[in-house]
């Protein structure tokens, strides 16, 4: 039997997202599931609920009915107290959960014998990259925050000369360059602002310069890569170095967007009051992590503070804001990890343990907690392992084409066995061969060098063309046959079986002439192709 | 003419010859070169018929004859489709060897030539040479023909005991070379000369049937050695310095072909020749079996292919044999010329093995009027993937494997590949999942930044073309 999926309008205040989009609809359909939607659930985010009919989903009236109807529940926040009450037992949820903030609401799904997937427990590893939904949602929130800092930011972000003067271009500080800062920093860039950004991890530096910004690195020595590609608390020493850069730069800069979290803590306050104070009226802080306290002095979460010409956005809801294209993704992050759960494509779903994906994910598996997973076997950030491993593999492989004995010297042993069996054939051959033959073979052994050398120099791309005009050349046995059809005779071998050798004499010159003139046509055709 | 004279103009022929294969070092001077190769061929066969050797009696025939093969082979020539290219050269291979053989029984049937002791020994040990290399390069290259254009399964054909019916033929040619050489009279040798000809062209048969279809580049090149051999072997019997000096030229040139293809391929040239992959593949598929490559394959659609290729900055296409096969070159030029006016920096990549035959990649995207200074070679290419947004692998399949460098127990461990795996995307073009002619898995179709765009190469390319226009 087939499970139903139920897709219920998200009750928080100000959640504009939904769990899952007409189009991935279609796809859950296909792996054999069966979709309920409650009405109004797209509403926000701008599907309707005929576009989720058309793609094959149920809508039910607003009220109970997608709760129990569903085996499997799809929402973006965590299920509310009351929205608990009304699941059926046995049901399986996936939904952004934090089980480490919400132990009451653990305890009340695990008491229902509910399973439960966390989105936001989806380990980083890469193969689990596809279902990463704080993944896309930080890429969405550092676009938005660029666009809620252009909002506020009362001036263009790109440098320009106007017959009304001179605008400078905007300045843009990005503190932490996860994906939420690199949306940023690219969002940023496009829209023509100086963008710099600092991480504590270098191994980033060469992902902030693909995106065309400025990396400032904090002058101190300390690696700053913690388990699972996030950061981790940095000593003392280098906070102090951290303040300093950062001081400066707050400065300079018009914008600062700052995305640093420390995983299962509160965020480091990084920009202090003082900071803010030396900072132009005007500028614009955008504290992405305001949910987990804000990396600012001044954020209050989920607003936006204007204090001595400084504005503060402390939105916590950004994803949410670009509910259209949030909801998109998130559905597409549900769908992948579906697939996972769904290897048969029967509509059932198997909570497979021995999936590191899947276990991860897993918080509480028919009504037992199993959260925290055992930690992630390999951390995304180390690469460095690997270009050492496939050097050895390219090394043997380093000689180009070029000239005549390109691989590797032969030993001085095969090398003298190799003369000694040349000059024992030679010897034979000078030995017991007459004169007349040794001069052609002198003729063919050197012809043979000097095809060697000749061809060595041609290059690949003309490899086709070599071979049809040897090919062609090679019809040079029509020589051969040519002196056959009618050479002179005298009347003492009249005995010569003349009509059979010119017989088979014309079909060889026939058959080389097809050849000759073939081989050279489509030579010159083939070259004339080439072009610069 | 004076024999003098003649002998003088096939020394001018074959400077031309060797003139015509030095300047196909660069696209730039390769049509010369090819002139060269006409020039050459016009002197040879004009002194050969105005020389002493041919009278007056002969000049119909011989130019009733050269008509009608030049008319056969212009026409030819201007028919055939570039990705036919393989066909054609394969089947003029086997005229070469025809040739050949007929020129050699024409020359011992001919009493005219008398020699005697040791020379005629040589003589007709040259005979019986040129009539072996020529019957097992027409027969051979006839099958590659065959193979090449789908008429015979490309799957090798391996007969139990294969190596050792290789042996016994060849004593087998031995001793009736030996009955050959005792023999008197041309009617009482031509019966051990007819046994080893039937002995040759089956040999020819069996050695291209057992080769797999990837292996075809060597085979081709092989047998365009051949071909030189057999000219050569026909200009000792002759005695004629011009056949001697051309064949060798040919017949080093297929040589070093065959041995760049098998270096391409990291395969030694015996082993390629003994017979294919299938040898191994028992042993193969149960360590690729063990070591199955984890992860998904991903697919895409052309639009999102379009969708990636407008986003990218560097693109580097890798053509393979199903871009020929679907005929999609013209469609892949359209698509890098809107790029490139795009300012989207296109290039391609040829693995020297891609395609059935060496060059051929290059020679389609020629005849797609792509211009030749953005198709590099494997070598130029490699380094540049890690800048690379988009690589498109066309139709390929094992020149992309990351097997012949990450696992060693491959059966295609050690074979340099393009290295499209480095590239932040990598799209590979295919009908199906089905593996490639070497028969291994392809674990770049699992890696996580690989997308499949599955369909014919042609019709999905002109939907990514329609959809970039839109």
């Amino acid at each position: 039997m087939s499970l139903t999926i139920g897709v219920p309008r998200e009750i928080f205040a100000g959640e504009k997202r939904v769990a899952t989009v007409p189009e991935v609809v279609e796809k859950l359909v296909k792996l054999g599931f069966k979709v309920v939607v409650e009405s109004g659930a797209g509403d926000a985010a701008n599907f309707s609920d005929d576009a989720y009919r058309g793609a094959g989903a149920t809508v039910v009236p607003v009220g109970g009915e997608v709760w129990s109807a569903a085996d499997m529940i799809f929402k973006v926040r965590a299920p509310a107290a009351s929205e608990v009450a009304l699941l059926k037992p046995a049901t399986t949820v996936i939904s952004f959960v934090w089980p480490a903030q919400n132990p009451e609401l653990m305890q009340q799904m695990a008491d229902r014998k509910l399973t439960v997937l966390a989105m936001d427990s989806v380990p980083r590893i890469s193969r689990a990259q596809k279902m990463d939904a704080l993944s896309s949602m930080a890429n969405i929130a550092g676009y938005r925050a660029v666009i809620e800092a252009a909002h506020h930011f009362g001036r263009f972000f790109t440098g320009q000369i106007t017959a009304a003067g001179k605008v400078p271009p905007a300045k843009v500080f990005v503190i932490g360059a996860g994906v939420a800062g690199l949306a940023a920093l690219g969002a940023a860039v496009g829209l023509g602002a100086i963008v710099r950004a600092n991480d504590t991890r270098p191994e980033v530096a060469d992902q902030v310069k693909s995106m065309g910004a400025e990396f400032v690195p904090v002058d101190y020595q300390e690696e700053g890569t913690g388990v699972g590609g996030y950061a981790k608390v940095m000593s003392e020493g280098f906070q102090k170095a951290q303040r300093e850069t950062f001081a400066k730069q707050a400065k300079d800069v018009d914008i600062i967007i700052t995305t640093a979290l420390i995983p299962g803590k509160p965020a480091p306050k990084l920009i202090t009051e003082e900071m803010l104070r030396s900072m132009r009226p005007g500028s614009v802080i955008v504290d992405l992590a305001a949910e987990q306290g804000g990396n600012c002095e001044w954020t209050v979460p989920g607003q936006v503070v204007v204090r001595e010409g400084i504005t503060v956005i402390g939105y916590t809801d950004l994803p949410s804001r670009l509910a259209k294209q949030s909801s998109t993704l998130y559905a597409t992050n549900l769908l992948r990890l579906t697939e996972e759960l769904c290897k048969t494509k029967d509509g059932r779903i198997d909570v497979n343990f021995d999936d590191e994906a899947i276990r991860g994910a897993t918080v509480i598996k028919e009504g037992a907690i199993t959260w925290p997973p055992p930690p992630p076997k390999l951390s995304a950030a180390p690469p460095q392992a690997k270009p050492a491993a496939a050097a050895p593999a390219m090394a043997p492989k380093k000689s180009s084409h070029g000239h005549g004995a390109s691989s590797e010297p032969a030993s001085t042993k095969s090398l003298a066995i190799t003369f000694g069996v040349g000059a024992l054939l030679f010897w034979l051959m000078g030995a017991y061969a007459p004169a007349s033959f040794l001069a052609h073979f002198t003729v063919f052994v050197l012809a043979c060098f000097i095809g060697y050398m000749v061809v060595w120099n041609v290059t690949p791309s003309l490899h086709t063309p070599l071979m049809s005009v040897t090919n062609a050349i090679s019809s040079i046995i029509a020589v051969g046959a040519l002196i056959q059809v009618a050479p002179p005779i005298d009347a003492a071998t009249s005995d010569r079986p003349d009509r059979l050798i010119l017989g088979l004499a014309v079909v060889a010159i026939t058959l080389t002439a097809i050849n000759m003139f073939g081989g050279f046509a489509v030579t010159r055709r083939m070259l004339a192709m080439f072009r610069k | 003419m004076s024999e003098s004279l003649a002998t003088v103009a096939y020394i001018g022929a074959a400077i031309l010859f060797i003139l015509s294969l030095g300047g196909l070092s660069n696209p730039e001077t390769s049509r010369r070169g090819n002139f060269y190769g006409i020039v050459g061929m016009t002197i040879a066969v004009l002194a050969t018929v105005l020389g002493p050797r041919v009278t007056a009696a002969g000049v119909p025939w011989i130019i009733g004859a050269l008509a009608v093969g030049g008319g056969i082979g212009l026409y030819a020539a201007r028919k055939v489709q570039m990705t036919q290219m393989p066909e054609l050269v394969a089947l003029m291979h086997s005229l070469v060897g025809l040739a050949a053989c007929l020129v050699g029984f024409a020359s011992y049937v001919d009493t005219s030539i008398q020699f005697g002791g040791a020379e005629k020994a040589i003589h007709e040990v040259e005979i019986y040479i040129g009539i072996l290399i020529g019957a097992v390069t027409f027969s051979g290259s006839i099958i590659a023909f065959g193979k090449l254009s789908g008429k015979i399964g490309g799957k090798p054909l391996l007969l139990p005991g294969r190596h050792w019916l290789n042996l016994i033929a060849l004593l087998v040619v031995i001793w009736f070379g030996y009955l050959f050489l005792q023999a008197h009279d041309p009617a009482a040798g031509m019966m051990p000369l007819i046994v080893m000809t039937v002995i040759a062209l089956l040999f020819g048969i069996h050695m291209v049937m057992a080769i797999g279809g990837a292996d075809m580049p060597v085979v081709v090149s092989m047998l365009n050695s051949y071909s030189g051999w057999a000219a050569a072997a026909t200009g000792f019997m002759l005695a004629n310095d011009l056949l001697i000096v051309t064949g060798a030229l040919v017949g080093s040139s297929g040589a070093i072909l065959s041995y760049i293809m098998c270096r391409a391929m990291n395969r030694n040239f015996v082993s390629v020749i003994a017979g294919g992959f299938g040898t191994g593949a028992g042993a193969a598929s149960a360590a690729s079996g063990a070591a199955q490559p984890a992860g998904e394959v991903v697919a895409v659609s052309a639009a999102e292919t379009a969708e990636m290729l407008r986003a990218a900055k560097n693109v580097i296409i890798i053509p393979g044999y199903g871009m020929a096969v679907a005929q999609a070159q013209h469609t892949v030029y359209e698509i890098t010329k809107l790029l490139r006016e795009k300012g989207v920096n296109v290039r391609f990549g040829i693995h020297p093995v891609a395609g059935r035959m060496p060059g051929h990649m290059n020679v389609l995207l020629a005849e797609a009027k792509v211009p030749y200074d953005i198709v590099l070679e494997m070598d130029e290419i490699n380094d540049d993937f890690s800048d690379t947004d988009v690589s498109i692998v066309i139709g390929a399949n094992d020149i992309v494997n990351p097997a012949a460098e990450d696992d060693p127990t491959s059966p295609i461990a050690g074979m340099p590949v393009l290295q499209v795996w480095k590239s932040k995307t990598s799209i590979v073009m295919k009908r199906s999942m089905a593996s490639g002619y070497a028969g291994v898995d392809n674990p770049l179709f699992f890696k996580e930044n690989n997308r499949m765009l599955f369909g014919d190469a042609k019709k999905m390319l002109d939907e990514v073309l329609g959809a970039l226009k839109a």
